[in-house]
């Protein structure tokens, strides 16, 4: 027996399935003109397994990146409400609403050979970071890092801070507090924060090309091959695009308690 | 080595300031009881170091805890002072077992050296072994709440606190939980004292009870104390009886717009208590004269199993408890909802300053 419920407008309805059409289609189009047979082929040509092989060091690499960093900006985050805290929270949510290609522009600015940070950074160290796979780590840092730090503050956040206080009494300072309790407890954050910081990460474009360049072997990620393959053989584009939709899916899948919890 | 609790402090937390001060010999159990949010909680996080006072000292012995803001602070985690946290708060994500361990293991005890450690603890509150390996999650209420006296315990502290230890369980698994922490709270050296929420529990672990009002101790002693002379309606509430706050003037007693006569002439703020006994009902307006006499109405009625008699709710110019026997609810109709006339002999009206 179904709970008598009332009827959802026509109009709502026909609204509903455009939305639904709207985003099926791509992926419709996508399955509809893969060239299945020389699929394949098309994945296992070197210099597609170059990009695919660059894309999955860079985006774990800029993932752990930002666990490193985005983890104690989280923690500072979470544990309190001040005036500079709120400043920095807009600071870490702006690459997420910035146009990647913007933050590219302005992270050569700053991380560029006569930028802020970056000129001093290779006078004195003899460090470029522009036209790099360090410099495409950092871009892919830069776009991942709002996703980690919003979503662990979060499980932080819901953290009962009770369970901290009991680990102190019973003697434990505050770096085993924080590594033996409040660690493990947000674990399920933890992980699905990883988890989209790198999804974010492996499908960084803008920012990317713009900062590191689109250099074969070096700084060609995935999203940057297929833009070039576009060009010269699209299909090989939509065979790397069909790969990115199920690596995407499959996130999704790994992330689905957490996001899409059962009614 | 065990030592005295001192504590006599100041503190502000949101809409409440606790002032108090309270000393905890080695070796005694004090039972604080108060309304919520009164202070009972801040009080314990005081102790423990989880909150700093304002004002005041909290020592153990001649060690100072917390001497107020310029003064040092020791942290919790240096300070020896054991709390058994209200819902038990056992880490989710360990054992049983590496509950128990994780306070050795914060002192860096070897983790094998701290879980044989552990289990000897488990053993002792009468958690076997087949208990060891389980989560939190998995345990009764009663198993947690022992679990978590024993991972107190195994960091062999100076203090022992223990917040609402008996809310967590049913009451079938209550009398034996009771009797598993009484003993434990016995074998312990130092000052205990444990937050609890009725007179019943106060009794059960200690034979000193201190209430807290908004912040305030306003009663500290045996329980005959509490009973023969309490200091506030809400300690008389506690113990059974009914309690009135009012202004004497020699031998009348003004309460709201009842004026009660009183036996013990005395000036101004009185508590007023009368014993849900000594309140006689009538049908018609009793004759004689007794002085203190009014109508009210029978709003609410709880048998009292154990003595045969019924406590009756009644709704007045002065509502009260009365206990009477089921033969005088029928004879009275009280159940009709009709007027009844209350009378309470002056001498069974007892009056203490406030």
């Amino acid at each position: 027996m179904r709970p008598a419920s009332q009827p959802m407008p026509r109009a709502l309805v026909a609204l509903a399935a455009l939305a639904v059409v709207l985003l099926a289609a791509p992926l419709l189009g996508l399955l509809w003109r893969t060239p299945w047979s020389r699929a394949l082929a098309v994945v296992f040509d070197p210099p597609m397994l170059d990009a695919l092989w660059l894309s999955l060091r860079c985006s774990v690499a800029a993932a752990m990146l930002a666990l490193l960093l985005g983890l104690p900006l989280a923690a500072w985050l979470a544990s309190g409400a001040s005036r500079l805290r709120a400043t920095v929270r807009v600071l870490v949510t702006l690459p997420m609403v910035l146009p990647p290609v913007v933050g590219g522009v302005a992270m050569l600015l700053a991380f560029g050979r006569n930028g802020l940070v970056g000129g001093p950074l290779e006078r004195w160290f003899g460090l470029a970071l522009p036209f790099t796979s360090e410099g495409v780590v950092l871009a892919e840092t830069y776009v991942a890092l709002p996703f980690l730090v919003l979503t662990v503050e979060g499980g932080l956040r819901s953290l009962d801070g009770r369970y901290l206080d009991a680990a102190a009494t019973l003697g434990a300072g505050p770096w085993r507090v924080f590594r033996a309790v409040t660690l493990p407890m947000i674990a399920p954050s933890l992980r699905a924060g990883l988890l989209v910081a790198w999804a974010r990460a492996l499908g960084e474009f803008g920012a990317t090309i713009t900062f590191a360049g689109n250099l074969a072997g070096h700084t060609r990620t995935m999203p940057l091959a297929v833009y070039t393959a576009l060009e010269t053989s699209p299909d090989a584009a939509i065979v790397l695009s069909l790969v990115l939709v199920v690596v995407s899916a499959a996130v999704l899948f790994c992330l689905r308690r957490q996001w899409f919890p059962a009614r | 080595m065990t030592m005295d609790l001192h504590l006599d402090v100041e503190l502000r937390r949101e809409r409440l300031l606790l002032r108090a001060a309270l000393q905890v010999a080695a070796g005694e159990t004090v039972a604080v009881v108060g309304p919520n949010g009164a202070g009972k909680s801040s009080l314990l996080l005081a102790v423990a170091g989880l909150l700093r006072v304002d004002r005041g000292r909290i020592a153990l012995g001649e060690r100072v805890l917390d001497g107020g803001p310029d003064a040092p602070f020791v942290p919790p985690e240096q300070r020896g002072v054991g709390v058994v946290f209200q819902g038990h708060l056992l880490f989710p994500h360990l054992s049983a077992l590496d509950n128990v361990a994780f306070g050795l293991r914060s002192r860096g005890v070897a983790r094998g050296e701290a879980r044989n450690a552990a289990a000897r603890w488990l053993e002792r509150v009468g958690l076997g072994a087949v208990h060891h390996g389980a989560k939190p999650a998995a345990l009764s209420g009663g198993q947690a709440q022992c679990a978590a006296l024993a991972r107190t315990l195994a960091t062999e502290p100076s203090v022992l606190l223990l917040d609402e230890p008996l809310a967590a369980v049913d009451a079938s698994g209550r009398l034996e939980l009771l009797r598993e922490l009484r003993e434990h709270l016995r074998r312990f050296a130092g000052p205990r004292v444990v937050v609890v929420h009725d007179i019943a529990d106060a009794l059960a672990f200690a034979e000193r009870v201190v209430v807290i009002e908004n912040g305030a101790v306003v009663q500290d002693g045996a329980i005959d104390e509490l009973v023969g002379r309490p200091r506030s309606t809400y300690v008389a509430d506690l113990v059974g009886l009914n309690g009135f706050v009012g202004v004497c003037a020699d031998n009348h007693v003004r309460i709201g717009d009842v004026t009660l006569t009183v036996a013990t002439p005395l000036r101004g703020d009185v508590l007023v208590t009368i014993h849900p006994r000594a309140v006689a009902l009538f049908r018609e307006r009793p004759s004689g004269s007794p002085r203190n006499v009014w109508t009210a109405r029978a709003v609410d009625f709880e048998a009292l199993l154990d003595r045969d008699r019924v406590r009756v709710r009644l709704d007045g110019a002065l509502s009260l408890v009365a206990e009477i026997t089921p033969a005088a609810v029928a004879d009275l109709r009280l159940r009709d909802g009709g007027e009844v006339w209350v009378a309470v002999k002056a001498t069974e009206i007892g009056v203490t300053p406030r």
